[in-house]
């Protein structure tokens, strides 16, 4: 039987000013139909252009430079729009990354549904309608008649997720293209999308190509699996023996480097465990108390408590608008809290005016390392001068040998090599932004350090050696650690203790191993549940029971 | 050093109108420092039994109704032309700047009705505000430059202040604070360089616009007096000709006119360019 | 459309304070003007220091400031902007009269404008890159170079002197033609209504020059903008939503990326607009245009500053109006508006 879908040997290459770089370099693919395909692979390794190869949407940099695509036998490769119009939506569909950008903000979602129908089959606006309704009605959004006349910004990014799904799926393709489809949304909500989306696909026997950097979400949802990197399929392989026995020397990297529910930092890297870190005498640093932070009138964090001692490690995890990165500011003092009491070594320094915490004696102490490292970087500041600038304003170096000398260690510890040093934002790699950040951080010496997301916006490989590095940070200097993230796994590999926040209140506190194996809260249960993971027993029992429901 | 002054030269090679918008943007300021020694005639001197002549080789530009020599007068007027200019744009881009950055750094409700002011204040007729102002200071040259920057200030409060919002909540400005920065520091030493690529190129725009304006007001008899030579007023004085056919009178002039705000756009697209480190490889 | 008219409501509103910043201003260019006030307003050059003290008094000049800007803005309450030296008229009645000659003017313009820019721009940004892209790239790019005052001239000499196409450029319309009766002011609809097809169109030639070099001066920001908005929208993520599943070619520009486009297109008007209430004093002082700013232009010129007073105040006013269309009109394009 002929596949699907089935791509042989597919060369891209894009146009840029240095000349004509290669995107895709052969890769060969096939989709059977009603099969579930992952494509994983971290940026750059060419994983969503051959998504968009397949439709035919590379944007004019873009060009196939070779090799074939045929649907359902018939060669896609060079077809003109007259072929390619009755197909993109009607027997192939995609659905994107960012839910709400990829919905026209100013025409009413039912009609955006109805043009798709409209656009494929020859009916009324009112049969179109009620299919909408019904559509709707599949991807289990309530009230489906009247969300017909919703605006994507009326609607959340999980439900504008859904109503694209209504619409990639209204006239029945037998493939579906999902590219990072859950990227950028809340766990919880990620898991039922990617259930409905799985759910969908089973009932209606469409295949699916799930594109995506996240491992666990591909081998949870998918029956088999190729892994790309820079433009080539490195190994193809179900879950199970993806897992098991990986074949290629970057399967095994991408596997140990993927956190799951018994990695350690040292896993992810594959270094030898470190010795426990001896027991030290507790003595207090930070003692948060029912801190409130209001916007406006809505409350961003509301009557939060906790306290951390010197040296140890605290994670503050939550869903997006539980208040965490609030939290985070309201330590670094970079904000003012509206009520509560933040006491830094037994003083309060709550009352200190974010504008005049600049001078304080405890700047120093408290810093913070950021989120999104392209943006956490001064674009006119070299390496050099972001991690010499709290040097100068906090300790009042002046320029010369002893500054030298002071970044350098600092760059030193964080593993940047000193040549770097000279380069400037953009032309660095983004794990070394995240050194970069990192040693800004601790160039003055501060004995808190604040960690917002600062791995989010990594690939896991890089990921993972920047959360060994922290690690090795903590050990070796005694630095406490206020860890914020959305990602369980990370927290419980990095944290002691562990807090869970929903909606600005906590939710749960405990020791971490204590509070991931057993959650005393629903919502952490809930949160823990809804993490992607692969279990092979439980894979198949889910695409079974999807197959029957 | 040096990687700087490659990448210029990178920048330019790839983008020769830029090059010569520069040379011309150059061209006038030589002009206009030089413009009384090399011109050929007297720009004020009249000799009536010449006027009207059609351009000729003695005359490049032909000559006016008092039978002053057009080019020479094109040329002299460059100093005052670019002079006012110049300082409207300095003026308006100084206080323009410094205001809006601060209230896009610190937000809140006094950011929110300077915005509003501002938002308002651009989509009100500005050239006729700015012929009220000369109007009622006065009709000098000095009050033309006031009234052009007055008019440009709205611009420049306004790009600055959407060019820092953007970017008040990003890391490194958050960083900085952490570094043990005040906010005043933090607008002047971070923000306001990372902002001045996108002035730079608005600044260039706005020479142009600067032009135009002034030209208008002086066209219409506001600000600089006849016979002084300036390009607004030559346009006018050459208007009363144009049905009969003395179309260097008013051409010339014009042609000069464009010239400089043709040369101050285009440079301000190839600054954008040569200022952005982004693009710098 | 509460939001909507909620928006609208908030936003005039904000501007009332522009309003009142323009009175205080044109009273403020009533006092700091050189000379006195009272002196204009006497019945000529040589009237006795009596009557000027009279004058002075009935005026209020001799009152505190504050209390004079009070009455000021009384006076303007009531539609009292004061006499013009010069016509001899209540400012008011002059600008009654004349404002309908810039009002058509400028409307002409910006119908030729858009009609013309819209399409350029649209049509450029569809062939990033072709020859038409390039052509309109340079227009847009000469077009913001040029001078009106130029411009208008060079129009009259090339259309008048050389091809003798265009009538004499002055006036509204010849002054052999039959004038059609004054119902609306705008000659094109009074000329309509009359039936009299030969002033109309005697109306249109005399309008289509002015009109021109107005539209060649917003056509270059007009298309830009159109052409920088389009091309943004059409590498959209909801117009490759849009190509991803199906939809016509034509759908796809006209119904998603097309009114997206136009979106931004709309809240320039407003700036367009009043640009080109500014740019009417050199239009009209051009082709000796008898509209409200070649009014305030003449007035400005011989001293004479109640129609100078009147038209900046009629100016603001206008521009509360347009503004407060566009915003109507913004907020029935974009249903985002209503909570924000």
């Amino acid at each position: 039987m002929s596949r699907l879908l089935e791509i042989s040997d597919l060369r891209v290459e894009f146009a840029t000013r240095n000349g004509p770089v290669e995107a895709l370099k052969g890769v060969s693919l096939s989709v059977g139909v009603g099969e579930t395909l992952g494509i994983v692979g971290e940026s750059g390794s060419g994983k969503s252009v051959t998504a968009f190869c397949v439709m035919r949407l590379l944007d004019r940099a873009g060009r196939i430079a070779g090799g074939h695509i045929r649907f359902r036998g018939e060669d896609i490769t060079r077809a003109g729009r007259r072929v390619l119009a009755p197909l993109r939506g009607a027997a192939m569909s995609m659905i994107f990354q960012n839910p709400r950008a990829a919905l026209n903000p100013i025409r009413p979602v039912g009609l955006q549904i109805a043009d798709v129908l409209r656009a494929h089959e020859s009916i009324s606006a009112r049969e179109a309608r009620e299919r909408a309704v019904a559509l709707l009605e599949a991807v289990r959004i309530r009230d489906p008649v009247a969300r017909l006349a919703a605006y994507p910004h009326e609607l959340s990014g999980g439900m504008c997720q859904r109503v694209m799904i209504a619409m990639a799926i209204a006239c029945e393709p037998s493939l579906l293209i999902a590219d990072e489809p859950t990227t950028g949304l809340d766990v919880t909500t990620q898991k039922t999308v990617m259930d409905l989306l799985a759910e969908t696909t089973a009932r209606r026997g469409m295949a699916m190509l799930l594109i995506t950097h996240d491992l666990g979400l591909a081998a949870q949802y998918c029956g088999r699996i190729a892994v790309m990197e820079q433009g080539r399929v490195v190994e193809e392989a179900p879950p199970a023996r993806l897992f098991g026995t990986p074949g290629h020397a970057y399967t095994r990297r991408l596997v140990a480097a993927s956190p799951r529910r018994d990695s350690t930092v040292a896993s992810l890297v594959g270094a030898p465990e470190p010795q426990p870190m001896p027991l030290r005498p507790r003595q207090p640093l930070l003692e948060v108390r029912e801190l409130g932070k209001r916007f406006g009138t809505a409350a961003a964090v509301d009557g939060v408590s906790f306290h951390l001692d010197a040296g140890e490690s605290l994670g503050l995890v939550g869903e997006s608008g539980s208040g965490k990165s609030t939290i985070s500011r309201l330590v670094c003092r970079l904000l003012d809290p509206s009520e509560g009491s933040i006491r830094f070594d037994g003083e309060e320094i709550g009352a200190i005016p974010a504008g005049r915490f600049h001078r304080s004696p405890y700047r120093r102490a408290i810093q913070l390392v950021f989120q999104d490292h392209g943006e956490s970087l001064n674009p006119r500041f070299s390496a050099f001068d972001s991690i010499a600038d709290p040097l100068r304003r906090l300790l009042g170096l002046r320029d010369g040998a002893g500054l030298r000398a002071r970044v350098e260690e600092a760059a030193e510890r964080v593993g940047l090599p000193g040549d770097l040093l000279g380069r400037f934002p953009h032309q660095l790699s983004g794990g070394q932004k995240a050194r970069v950040g990192i040693a800004r951080a601790i160039a003055a010496g501060p004995r808190l350090l604040v960690l917002d997301e600062p791995t989010a916006a990594l690939d896991v490989s890089v990921q993972a050696v920047v959360l060994h590095l922290l690690d090795r940070l903590r050990r070796e200097s005694g630095l406490a650690y206020l860890f914020v993230s959305h990602d369980l796994n990370v927290v419980r590999m990095m944290c002691e203790r562990t807090i869970v926040l929903q909606t600005g209140k906590l939710v749960e506190e405990g020791r971490s191993e204590v509070l991931f194996a057993a959650p005393r809260a629903s919502y952490t249960a809930e949160l823990l549940a809804a993490i992607p993971h692969f279990a092979p027993e439980e894979g198949d029992a889910r695409a079974r029971a999807a197959v029957a429901g | 050093m040096s990687a700087t002054l490659r990448h210029v030269g990178w920048v330019l090679r790839g983008n020769p109108v830029t090059l010569l918008a520069g040379c011309g943007c150059g061209l006038m300021v030589l002009a206009a420092l030089l413009g009384p020694w090399i011109a050929p005639y007297d720009p004020v001197a009249s000799n009536v039994p010449l006027a009207l002549q059609p351009p000729s080789a003695a005359h490049w530009f032909g000559t006016d109704q008092l039978g002053r020599d057009v080019f020479s007068r094109v040329l002299v007027a460059a100093r005052l032309d670019l002079a006012i200019a110049a300082s409207a744009v300095s003026l308006s881009f100084l206080i323009g700047a410094t205001v809006g950055s601060f209230c896009g750094y610190a937000g809140g409700r006094l950011d929110a009705w300077v915005g509003r002011f501002v938002d308002v204040l651009m989509a009100f007729p500005l050239f006729v505000l700015a012929m009220a102002m000369v109007a009622a200071l006065g009709n000098r040259v000095e009050n033309i430059i006031y009234a052009t920057a007055i008019i440009n200030l709205p611009f420049y409060i306004r790009f600055s202040r959407a060019e820092v919002n953007i970017r008040r909540n990003l890391g490194w400005v958050e960083a900085a604070r952490a570094s043990g920065n005040s906010h005043v520091e933090v607008v002047l030493r971070f923000l306001l360089p990372n902002v001045l690529p996108a002035m730079a190129v608005q600044i260039s725009l706005n020479l142009g616009w600067a032009i135009l304006n002034a030209a208008g007001l002086s066209f219409l008899g506001l600000g600089v007096r006849p016979p002084t030579p300036e390009w607004g007023i030559m346009v006018a004085e050459g208007a009363r000709f144009i049905t009969t056919g003395k179309w260097w009178l008013v051409a010339c002039p014009g042609a000069a006119l464009m010239f400089a705000v043709l040369c101050f756009n285009l440079l301000g697209d190839g600054l954008r360019d040569i200022l952005d480190p982004r693009m710098r490889t | 459309m509460r939001g909507i008219a909620g928006r609208a409501g908030r936003r005039f509103l904000s501007s009332l304070p522009a309003l009142l910043g323009v009175l205080v201003f044109t009273f403020l260019l009533m006092r700091v003007l050189p000379g006195d006030p009272a002196i204009f307003f006497a019945s000529g050059p040589n009237a006795g220091q009596a009557e000027i003290e009279d004058i002075r008094r009935r005026m209020g000049l001799d009152k505190p400031v504050p209390e004079q800007l009070l009455l000021y803005l009384r006076d303007v309450a009531t539609g009292n902007l004061g006499r013009s030296m010069t016509t001899g008229q209540p400012v008011l009645n002059d600008l009654r009269g004349r404002l309908p000659a810039s009002l058509e003017l400028t409307f002409c313009a910006l119908l030729i404008a858009l009609v013309l820019a819209v399409p350029l721009g649209i049509l450029a940004a569809l062939r990033p890159g072709s020859l038409l892209d390039h052509g309109v790239r340079m227009l847009c790019t000469l077009g913001v170079c040029v001078p009106t005052f130029v411009s208008g001239l060079l129009l009259i000499y090339v259309l008048y002197y050389l091809l003798g196409i265009a009538p004499d450029p002055t006036g509204r319309i010849d002054i052999f033609a039959s004038q059609p009766p004054t119902v609306t002011g705008f000659l094109l609809v009074d000329a309509a209504l009359a039936g009299d097809w030969e002033a109309w169109w005697a109306a249109a030639s005399q309008l289509v020059l002015p009109a021109c070099t107005m539209a060649l001066f917003v056509l270059a920001p007009l298309a830009r903008m159109t052409r920088a908005s389009m091309l943004a929208v059409l590498t959209s993520d909801f117009v490759r939503t849009g190509e991803a599943l199906g939809l016509s070619r034509r759908r796809v520009i006209l119904v998603y990326a097309l009114r997206n486009a136009l979106l931004p297109v709309i809240t320039i008007m407003g700036i367009v607009f009043s640009t080109m209430l500014g740019a009417n004093v050199l239009v009209e002082k051009v082709f000796s245009w008898p509209g409200v700013a070649s009014y305030a232009l003449d007035a400005l010129l011989s001293s004479d500053y109640a129609p100078v007073q009147g038209f900046v105040l009629l100016m603001a006013s206008i521009f509360v109006l347009v503004n407060l269309v566009v915003d109507l009109l913004y907020g029935l394009a974009d249903p985002r508006v209503s909570i924000g």
